[in-house]
Formats: C-alpha cells, sequence, structure tokens
C-alpha cells in the first residue's frame, strides 16, 4: 500500500480511484432538539449512529473490474454512492485520478461526474418516467458539452443507443414502455452517453430475470472491452464475481475484510467469513450443501462490536480478536486480509 | 395414486380487454414426503400455479378447468368451509416476504395460538406448548421469549424461522413454498433451505418450492417442473433436468448461468424476452428466441410455429417440444428398423 506514495509512475502505480480511511456515519437521532433527553433530572444530548461504513481503504487500477461484495446493511451501496459523491462522507478522503474530489463543491465536481457515471439497480425507479427516452439520454450530454450543436448530441444518443442494443428510433418512447432489461439497458446507455472512463453499479442486475442477467452482463463486458472502462461492482450474487471481476472486495459490518484478485479469492479464501460467504453459494453441481454454519446473526451498525467486527460470529476468535481491531495485511497468494487468526498463522 | 394430482389447470385473469391465460394445461402429482421444485421466470405463472392449489386466486383472476385432487377429495369447486380446513392445516404455505407475513399488531405466540385455535379445539396453554415446541423444531434462540415479542423485533431470517414453524404447526402433509429465501441474504438462505430440507425429510412432509434460482431447486427437490409463459415444458428428475436438460429454454437458462461459463468469457443469453400472456406468439410459446426452430441442414420446422408441443417421454423426463420430439422419432425407426 505504501507503494502509491512514489510519485512521478507509469499508470499502474497511480489508481484510478483510491479510497482511505473512508467512513460514514448516519444520525439516527434527529435534530438538535429530539437529541435531547431527561436522564436523571438533567438535560442531556444523545445522539445515536448507523456506522455505515468505518475506515474502508481500496485502490480501483484502471481498466480492472473490481466487485464489491457482501450481505444486505455491510455498507457496499454506501461505499458507491460515497464514491460518486452522492453522500459525504465523515471521515476519510478519495482520490481520482491522484486528485481529491471529497471536499469539493458541486461545481467543482463537475467535470469529474462527466468522467465517473453510475448504474443503479433498479431500472423502474432510475429513469424519469416523465421524460422520454430521447430526452433521457441528452439530458447528461447536453449538461456535460453545452456546445454541442442539437445535430451532434442526437448522433451521440444514436451511437449509444445502438451500443447498448436499443433501436434508435425507440426514443420517443416512455420509460414504462420497456421491459425490466430493456430499461436496464436505457439506464447503461446513459451511463455512457458521457463516455466516461469509470462506471459505478450497483447490482445492476439483481432486479432483472436470470436469462436477461446474462444479457446485461454480457452488455457490460463489452462496453468494457470497446470503450476501456474502470468498473466497480457492487453486488452480493457471488457467481456473478467469479465471472465478472477481476479483484474482489469482501466487505462486512462496514469493513473490507478480505480483497483479493477473483481467482485466488475462490480458489483460497482466508477469512473466516469469505469462506463461510463462498460455501453458501448454491451449486448446480453438489447434491447437499456442506456450508459452514455461522452463529448468530450480523449485528446492529448501530452499536459496533469491539475489536474484529466479525468476532462474534467467527469459530476461530480468541481474546485478541475481541479487543483489537485487524488491518489489511498482504497474503502471499497476492490479496489482503484483515483478520488476527489469517496474521497469526491459526488459520 | 399420488398425495396431490394436478391435471390440466387452467387459471384466467378476466380483464375489461378479454382473459389472459396465466396458465393452460398444467399438470403435475405430487407423492406423499416428496419435494418438487417449479422453476420459472417472472411471469411463467409459477406462483399462480401454487396459489390456484388452495384456491388463492384473488379476483380478476378464476380457475377455468382442470382438476386437483388432494388425498382424494376434489378442491376445485370445494366449499369455502371445506377449503379452510385443508388450507393451513393439511396443506401450508410460506411465502416470499417474511416481513408481510406476520401480522405486526400480534405477538409470535399469539399468531401461533390462533392458527391452533382456529383448526383444534385446544385451550390456549395446550396451543403455547405446542408453539413452544415448534420454534424449538426452527432453532430459535430463547423460543420462550419470542411467543411474547412482536415481528418488528426479530430479524428477516428470525421471522422466516417463525413462519416455517407456524407452517409446521399442525402437522401438515404438504408445504408449499413461494420464494422463501428471495428476501434473505445467501448465508441466512443456505441456513433457511437446510433447515427446511431437514425438518420435510424428518417429518415426511411434501414440499412444493417455487423459485426462480436454479442453485436452490438442484439442492433441494428430488423433481422439478419448468415453466415457461403459463405452460410446464419440462418436468422430471431434478438432477436429470440440472444434468442433460432436453428443453432448448431450460438449456437455455442453465447455459445463461455465470457458473456455467469461463470466467471473463460471453455468457450464453437468451436472446429477447419472455412475451406478455396477452400476446403469446402462435405455436410453441417459446419459437422466436428459440434457436433450434431451423434445423441442422436449414430447413425450418412449421411445427414450431403453427403447433402447440405436447409431452413427448425421454428417459424420465418429459418436454414439451418439437425437436425433441423429431429427435426420439429419428432415434426409434432405425431401431425399429434393425429389428
Amino acid at each position: 500500500m505504501s507503494s502509491t506514495a512514489t510519485s512521478p509512475a507509469p499508470e499502474q502505480a497511480q489508481p484510478l480511484l483510491s479510497l482511505r480511511g473512508l467512513e460514514k456515519r448516519f444520525s439516527l437521532s434527529g435534530d438538535f432538539l429530539e437529541q435531547l433527553k431527561f436522564k436523571g433530572g438533567k438535560l442531556v444530548r444523545e445522539q445515536e449512529h448507523v456506522h455505515a461504513i468505518n475506515g474502508v481503504d481500496l485502490d480501483i487500477q484502471r481498466g480492472e473490474a473490481l466487485c464489491v461484495v457482501g450481505e444486505s446493511g455491510c455498507g457496499k451501496s454506501t461505499v458507491a454512492r460515497t464514491v460518486m459523491g452522492l453522500i459525504t462522507p465523515t471521515a476519510g478522503e478519495i482520490r481520482y485520478d491522484g486528485e481529491r474530489i471529497d471536499d469539493r463543491t458541486t461545481k467543482e465536481l463537475l467535470p469529474y461526474r462527466r468522467r465517473m457515471q453510475m448504474i443503479f439497480q433498479n431500472p423502474y425507479a432510475s429513469l424519469n418516467p416523465r421524460m422520454t427516452i430521447q430526452q433521457t439520454l441528452e439530458e447528461p450530454i447536453r449538461l456535460h458539452h453545452p456546445d454541442w450543436s442539437p445535430q451532434r448530441v442526437k448522433d451521440q444518443v444514436a451511437e449509444v443507443m445502438t451500443s447498448v442494443g436499443i433501436a434508435p428510433d425507440w426514443g420517443a418512447r416512455y420509460g414504462h414502455e420497456f421491459s425490466g432489461g430493456q430499461r436496464q439497458r436505457i439506464a447503461i446507455a446513459r451511463a455512457l452517453a458521457v463516455d466516461p472512463e469509470f462506471i459505478v453499479a450497483d447490482e445492476p442486475i439483481s432486479a432483472l430475470d436470470v436469462s436477461i442477467q446474462a444479457q446485461v452482463l454480457n452488455l457490460l463486458m463489452e462496453a468494457q472491452q470497446q470503450r476501456n472502462l474502470t468498473y466497480l461492482f457492487i453486488t452480493h450474487d457471488l457467481a456473478v464475481v467469479e465471472h465478472f471481476g477481476t479483484r474482489v472486495a469482501v466487505m462486512y459490518l462496514g469493513r473490507v475484510c478480505e480483497v483479493a484478485p477473483t481467482a485466488t479469492l475462490f480458489a483460497t479464501p482466508r477469512h473466516p467469513y469469505t469462506q463461510a460467504l463462498m460455501s453458501a453459494i448454491p451449486r448446480l453441481e453438489d447434491d447437499r450443501p456442506q456450508h459452514i454454519r455461522l452463529q448468530g446473526e450480523v449485528p446492529t451498525p448501530v452499536n459496533l462490536p469491539s475489536g474484529c467486527v466479525f468476532h462474534g460470529r467467527c469459530p476461530h476468535a480468541n481474546e485478541r480478536c475481541r479487543v483489537e481491531v485487524p488491518t489489511l495485511i498482504a497474503t502471499d497468494e497476492g490479496g489482503q486480509v484483515a483478520c488476527h487468526g489469517v496474521e497469526e498463522g491459526r488459520i | 395414486m399420488s398425495l396431490l394430482d394436478v391435471s390440466n389447470l387452467d387459471v384466467r385473469f378476466a380483464l375489461r380487454r378479454g382473459d389472459v391465460k396465466a396458465l393452460r394445461d398444467v399438470c403435475f402429482s405430487l407423492d406423499r414426503g416428496e419435494r418438487l421444485g417449479i422453476v420459472g421466470e417472472s411471469g411463467a405463472g409459477k406462483s399462480v400455479a401454487a396459489f390456484s392449489l388452495l384456491n388463492l386466486i384473488a379476483k380478476p383472476g378464476y380457475i377455468a378447468g382442470g382438476s386437483i385432487r388432494f388425498d382424494g377429495q376434489e378442491l376445485i369447486g370445494m366449499s369455502d368451509r371445506g377449503l379452510r380446513k385443508i388450507r393451513g392445516h393439511r396443506i401450508s404455505m410460506i411465502f416470499q416476504d417474511p416481513m408481510m407475513t406476520l401480522n405486526p399488531v400480534l405477538t409470535i405466540g399469539e399468531q401461533m395460538v390462533e392458527c391452533l385455535k382456529a383448526h383444534r379445539r385446544i385451550g390456549t396453554r395446550d396451543a403455547r406448548a405446542i408453539s413452544l415446541r415448534k420454534l424449538e423444531q426452527v432453532q430459535i434462540p430463547s423460543p420462550e421469549a419470542r411467543l411474547d415479542q412482536y415481528p418488528h423485533e426479530l430479524s428477516g431470517g428470525m421471522r422466516q424461522r417463525v413462519i416455517i414453524a407456524i407452517a409446521l404447526l399442525l402437522d401438515p402433509d404438504i408445504i408449499i413454498a413461494d420464494e422463501p429465501t428471495t428476501a434473505l441474504d445467501v448465508t441466512i438462505q443456505a441456513e433457511i433451505m437446510a433447515l427446511l430440507l431437514e425438518l420435510c425429510e424428518e417429518q415426511n412432509v411434501g414440499l412444493i418450492l417455487i423459485t426462480h434460482d436454479l442453485g436452490v431447486v438442484s439442492q433441494v427437490t428430488q423433481r422439478m417442473l419448468v415453466m415457461y409463459a403459463g405452460r410446464v415444458i419440462e418436468q422430471g428428475p431434478t438432477r436429470e433436468i440440472i444434468n442433460d436438460p432436453q428443453h432448448p429454454y431450460t438449456q437455455g437458462l442453465i447455459n445463461a448461468l455465470p457458473q456455467m461459463a469461463t470466467p471473463g468469457s460471453r455468457l450464453n443469453q437468451i436472446p429477447g424476452s419472455m412475451p406478455s400472456l396477452n400476446n403469446l406468439p402462435s405455436g410453441c410459446a417459446f419459437h422466436p428466441r428459440c434457436g433450434f426452430v431451423t434445423r441442422p441442414d436449414g430447413s425450418t420446422r412449421q411445427a414450431c410455429h403453427d403447433e402447440v408441443p405436447g409431452f413427448v417421454t425421454s428417459g424420465n423426463c418429459q418436454a414439451a417440444c418439437h425437436m425433441v420430439a423429431e429427435m426420439i422419432e429419428r432415434e426409434r425407426i432405425p431401431a425399429e428398423e434393425q429389428d
């Protein structure tokens, strides 16, 4: 990780996006007056927070598809939204192509917004129902290229519609006239319309049927090859990760517990949580699932466990895990894992 | 005779512009203690098939024909009174969303006792004792305390366990589970499926599992049906269908899974999408998306465009496909000539 500090380096060394110590807390307590409570005859101010992400360090290199996996509530979508600037982080920094972007104003962010685009989960909610497809796709181009002639804008829309497999003469239709798969294609077209280099996709296929999922995944992979895109791909589906991702980050309760190249992670998962997650995938081959049963359920992110956030459910936890927060350490296989057990050679 | 026999089931939805045929000619059966999977994409009719078994189809839907025989009784046309004796008692249901199924203003215990009292003459104290035993069976930690908790105090996985306990409350013969784990996370899903499987085996309860997840079906069920546009298009032993699917749609569905392709390569997608039920293509509903309408020699199989395919038997499986029928026919003729 320290290698990123060496400056005028070749493309490989400078990550396209890097997150350092990223944290986001959401207040549960409402405004100032609602936080005031009477306790033992005194007026005290009490605040409760959801700790959505707690110190995430991640680097994304140009041209790769980094997948973030984890169960609901682990903070993977919050990471995606924070990267896009839709949520301001509580602490930590986000660097895009070497420049810090998390402390900029909306206006200063505009040139970055052209270079990074987002695809959302639900294509039924992400398209404005009162705009035609043509209007939906023209809007981002007009915003980022105010100097373009109307004809040039139209050409760009036609080009991007063709590339996602939607006939350009359907532009006059509204979102509700399309099926879920087609809508997701349109949402992808909107992201591609301004020729971005980096795309954040938050569960882009989980609302779709199996046969349509394959179509959309193929489209995303084609777009990556043709346009040399970099992806931050958020998903809970490990089968998709194995197919699509070049690297995988596994998150649990707002922390990254393991990062590794996809093949490595699937061959030799090191973190006990990753191992349990892998064993839970329903496979076609084996008749009887031999999954690792975890004790209990994911704790609430309101009161985080001390030490390693996973210790309460981990079969290998000891005293050190209950007290000390593990940090990411490099493994022999080329990944990073945050686990005292792996560090000590117990697991 | 099987415990449950469904034949030629026909379900329609009466809309202003005419009837939409949600299910056509659906036949299947279930033996005591057998586990059957119903697979298909959204709109294929798998939930309608399950709901119609207990006449839970809401208006404007209605059962237009066919027969559902359960333990020798005909369920279609049975009085509400008669159906209530079966519903929740001998056939119980688990729904998709554990947040929606439980009554938020009643404690877990009240809901379980209510269910027992509706079907049996039983005192509250005994009913609570039975409820407690069922909660223990579904491995809920501190079951006694849970009886007096409200649904919102439990997590999603815990709620689905409570729902399984309620489904098992009256020792049913069949449980119909409609996407029971879709709303849950992978690790919780694995635990709930393992639990359901274990309990069904232990108590010899039949299971009809409706899902879109081929992985879950392959691990839990013994036989499966594949549905497309309101029809069953393939059925047979789960292992055999997963390993050697006959119908082009089933083949496409299995081959489209990311785990069937080498990482990073193109996935084998099925072109197009499922037709809408009020505008079905002629002949085989799958023919506009099917790669086998044109024979290997380049000629078109006209039957795919014109005729609705009937079932042909291939090994232990049945598939409704003209291409499969033709292949079986071709294999049989040389064999007869040799004799």
